[in-house]
């Protein structure tokens, strides 16, 4: 058996310029960039540095907030600790179907909405926005209470207004189950959030060349042809972006289940139990541990869509 | 930039930084605790009321005669919210805390930190005189009084007279848990009982196990690996099969597991209201429902309250006690007058007011002879023997373990097993006490 190779490559100069021949202008260019970035990027660093680091450092203590004379030094022992509890996978378990579920809906969701945004009439886009964009004006911790009154068994109309639906009747406690109390926080998320996730890719629908559009119309591609070769290949990154976006912050979901249940009936986010043991219980060691362990998976969850699915943060913002 | 903007633009941030400085140092003025006039300012964190804690403050106020003034900063809703905000402060050595209303159950926590100035023995002596019982229980920690009493509350139980005669039931002798599921079940009414995965549960469930003769906590101690539970004992084990009992007699209404003292009182005030145990504010609620034109006279009239039900007949009942014990701030640049201003906010007076306008019970005795007391609260006498009998709840620095491995464990209240539960619990309170488990 014969193997061909290619010649080798002929030795070329290094493609990168040498420094000198950075240009003034580029200099004071780059320095411009850090001034205007500098203090921006201080300003984080001590925003968001500091405390992961601060909460690092605590999670390698047994420290009670009510008991600082007794803090002492455990090393990783509250990760271990949390690693083999149950009820920290349960709740891993409950913010990921959480997550999978509010971040699937919404972006089909989302999507007909940016579409109907982006064909709407010149005239009524703006109004059309504005009414869209109501859920996501409302703070969280209302929205949650809406929902919680609107599915109260006492309170409620949604017993009484949905009673023709099987299963659904005046005796229905929507927060007395695992699998209700989820249904409800869920549709609260999506409620709220979706309106985010479509202006995300309404910029999105926005980029897509319309020649393209055009061209394939002339060449006679139908709208699903279009909508799956033109459209959709065009907007990757920026459905990547919204995704990556909401999949992070669907993960830190915190206030509609400490409005809606407290954590009651299995359903505990890994935010709400690092704010069982860090506010409630006033382990600070311990809660830090789970802050840490949050962290790390959010971290995680970024970098797998960043590198696994090359998502081009630039592209999204239109800069190439 | 035209020279005449630029220096409007300066002058504009010289008076923003100018008013910034005066914000700041007017805010670090008020943080040392005197008014303009030099007169101590107390501030008192309340929890939210109908305004009856700011009237008090008023009152103080104006009989200090210029010593000192009283102002007041409202807490969030939730007793673990006020304390989750206090404690944070108290860690930082907040000196702008001077009084606080604080829960029953957290005191020992406030006090074993080091948070509450010691009370001076004469202020102690003076402000436990004809206080019940449970309210000093309830503001003593390690055989210390470390709060002053202030209100105290108790649930009872709240019947329909309509159903309990229908029922034959004989509501001037002690009643029984059993028999007051047997009654509901004949007449097809609700039991009204807070299942909800909340503090109300730990409630309930203090109340069954202390009427069984026995405590959540069996042997106390500030350390906590030290402390010994007492839920598998014979009266915990007897506390699960009640609660189990009435969970599933199928006269809780279908949202049990999410009831709170809002909504069995809603319950109540339905056609199929029977029995409830509850707050004395149920009786006001009612009648401000009558007011309103949401509720019949009639039904308000068919209200009749009790002693808390018997866990087993012929041993009384020991009811739930709540409430607001005042504390004063261990970094208080005025603790003295502190001590004496809540000598003022507990005086008889005050009390009678509190109760009277804001359905607050008094923990001061003399106060349930009062007419305008009774005239407003007819269950009044009820009440104070209420609270002669309460029990307060578990009295430990680690009480939010204790509480919040209770509300795991026995929620839904359907669930409980008498043979599982008790020990299930005490593994997860032990567990987590020691710091090798979540909560």
């Amino acid at each position: 058996m014969s193997t061909t190779t290619l010649p080798p490559a002929p030795k070329t100069e290094p493609v990168s310029k040498p420094k000198a021949l950075i240009s003034d202008r580029a200099k004071a260019e780059r320095k411009l960039g850090w001034l205007l970035a500098g203090p921006a990027l201080a300003v984080m660093l001590l925003v968001t540095a500091y405390p992961i680091a601060q909460a690092f450092y605590d999670s390698l203590f047994d420290y009670r907030l009510t008991d600082p004379d007794n803090r002492s030094f455990t090393g990783l022992s509250n990760y271990v600790v949390i690693l083999t509890d149950q009820l920290w996978w349960t709740a891993i378990g409950v913010t990921a179907l959480i997550t999978v579920i509010t971040v699937a809906v919404e972006l089909v969701l989302g999507f007909a909405l940016a579409m109907v945004m982006n064909k709407a009439l010149r005239a009524i886009r703006p109004f059309l926005r504005a009414v869209i964009l109501i859920p996501y004006a409302v703070i969280t911790v209302v929205s949650a209470f809406a929902w919680q009154f609107a599915f109260d068994i006492n309170t409620g109309f949604v017993n009484s207004w949905f009673a023709w639906i099987p299963g659904v009747g005046a005796d229905t406690d929507w927060f007395g189950d695992t699998g209700t109390s989820l249904f409800v926080i869920c549709l609260a998320e999506i409620w709220k959030t979706t309106p985010f996730i479509s202006l995300l890719l309404l910029a999105g629908l926005a980029q897509v060349p319309e020649v393209l559009q055009e061209a394939a119309q002339v060449d006679g591609a139908t709208w699903w042809q279009r909508m799956r070769r033109v459209t959709l290949p065009n907007m990757k990154a920026a459905i990547m972006v919204a995704l990556l976006f909401r999949t992070l912050d669907a993960f830190r979901v915190f206030d509609s289940i400490f409005v809606m249940t407290a954590g009651a009936n299995n359903t505990e986010s890994v935010s709400f139990l690092a704010y069982r043991q860090t506010i409630s219980r006033l382990e600070i060691g311990l809660g830090s541990a789970v802050s840490v362990l949050l962290f790390i998976v959010v971290v995680l969850i970024a970098f797998t869509f960043i590198k696994g699915f090359k998502v081009d943060l630039a592209q999204a913002r239109g800069d190439s | 930039m035209p020279r005449t903007t630029r220096t409007r633009v300066r002058s504009r941030a010289k008076l923003l930084g100018a008013g910034a400085a005066a914000v700041v140092a007017a805010s670090g003025l008020a943080a040392c605790g005197s008014s303009d006039s030099g007169v101590p300012e107390l501030v008192w964190y309340t929890n939210p009321d109908s305004g009856g804690q700011a009237e008090i403050a008023s009152r103080c106020t104006d009989a200090a005669q210029g010593r000192y003034t009283i102002s007041t900063a409202v807490l969030p809703r939730e007793a673990s919210a006020q304390r989750e905000q206090l404690v944070r402060r108290l860690a930082a050595n907040d000196s702008s805390i001077d009084i606080m209303s604080l829960d029953p159950p957290f005191i020992p926590e406030f006090a074993q930190a080091g948070f509450l100035a010691p009370v001076p023995d004469d202020v102690a002596d003076r402000v436990t005189e004809d206080v019940v019982e449970s309210a000093i229980e309830g503001s003593t920690w390690d055989g210390e009084l470390v709060a002053v009493p202030f209100w105290a509350n108790t649930q009872l139980l709240w019947y329909r007279t309509s159903v309990a005669e229908a029922a034959g039931l004989d509501m001037t002798q002690p009643v029984t848990w059993d028999q007051i599921i047997t009654a509901a079940q004949d007449q097809d009414v609700l039991i009204g009982v807070q299942g909800i995965r909340a503090e109300a549960l730990t409630v309930w469930f203090n109340a069954l196990i202390e009427s069984a003769g026995g405590s959540i906590i069996a042997e106390n101690s500030t350390d906590p690996e030290q402390i010994e539970l007492g839920l598998t004992s014979e009266a915990g084990i007897r506390a699960a099969e009640v609660m189990r009992n009435i969970a599933t007699s199928g006269q809780v209404g279908p949202a049990l597991s999410t009831g709170n003292e809002d909504s069995t009182a809603t319950g109540f005030e339905s056609d199929q209201g029977g029995f409830m145990v509850n707050y004395p504010f149920v009786y006001p609620r009612g009648l401000a429902a009558v007011e309103a034109g949401t509720l019949d006279q009639a039904t308000v009239d068919d209200y009749a309250a009790t002693i808390y039900p018997q866990v087993d007949a012929g041993t009384e009942a020991a009811p739930p006690y709540g409430g607001i014990n005042l504390g004063i701030g261990a970094f208080s640049e005025h603790t003295d007058l502190a001590y004496e201003a809540t000598e003022c906010i507990t005086s008889t007076e005050n009390q009678a007011y509190y109760f009277v306008t804001n359905g607050n019970p008094a923990s001061d005795s003399t106060v349930y002879e009062d007419q305008a007391v009774l005239d407003e609260f007819p269950q009044a006498p009820v009440i104070l023997e209420s609270l002669q009998q309460a029990a307060p709840r578990p009295q430990t620095p680690y009480y939010s373990e204790v509480s919040g491995g209770i509300q795991r464990e026995y929620h839904p209240p359907s669930s409980v097993d008498p043979e599982q539960t008790p020990q299930s619990a005490t593994e997860l309170i032990e567990a987590v006490l020691r710091k090798e488990q979540l909560l």
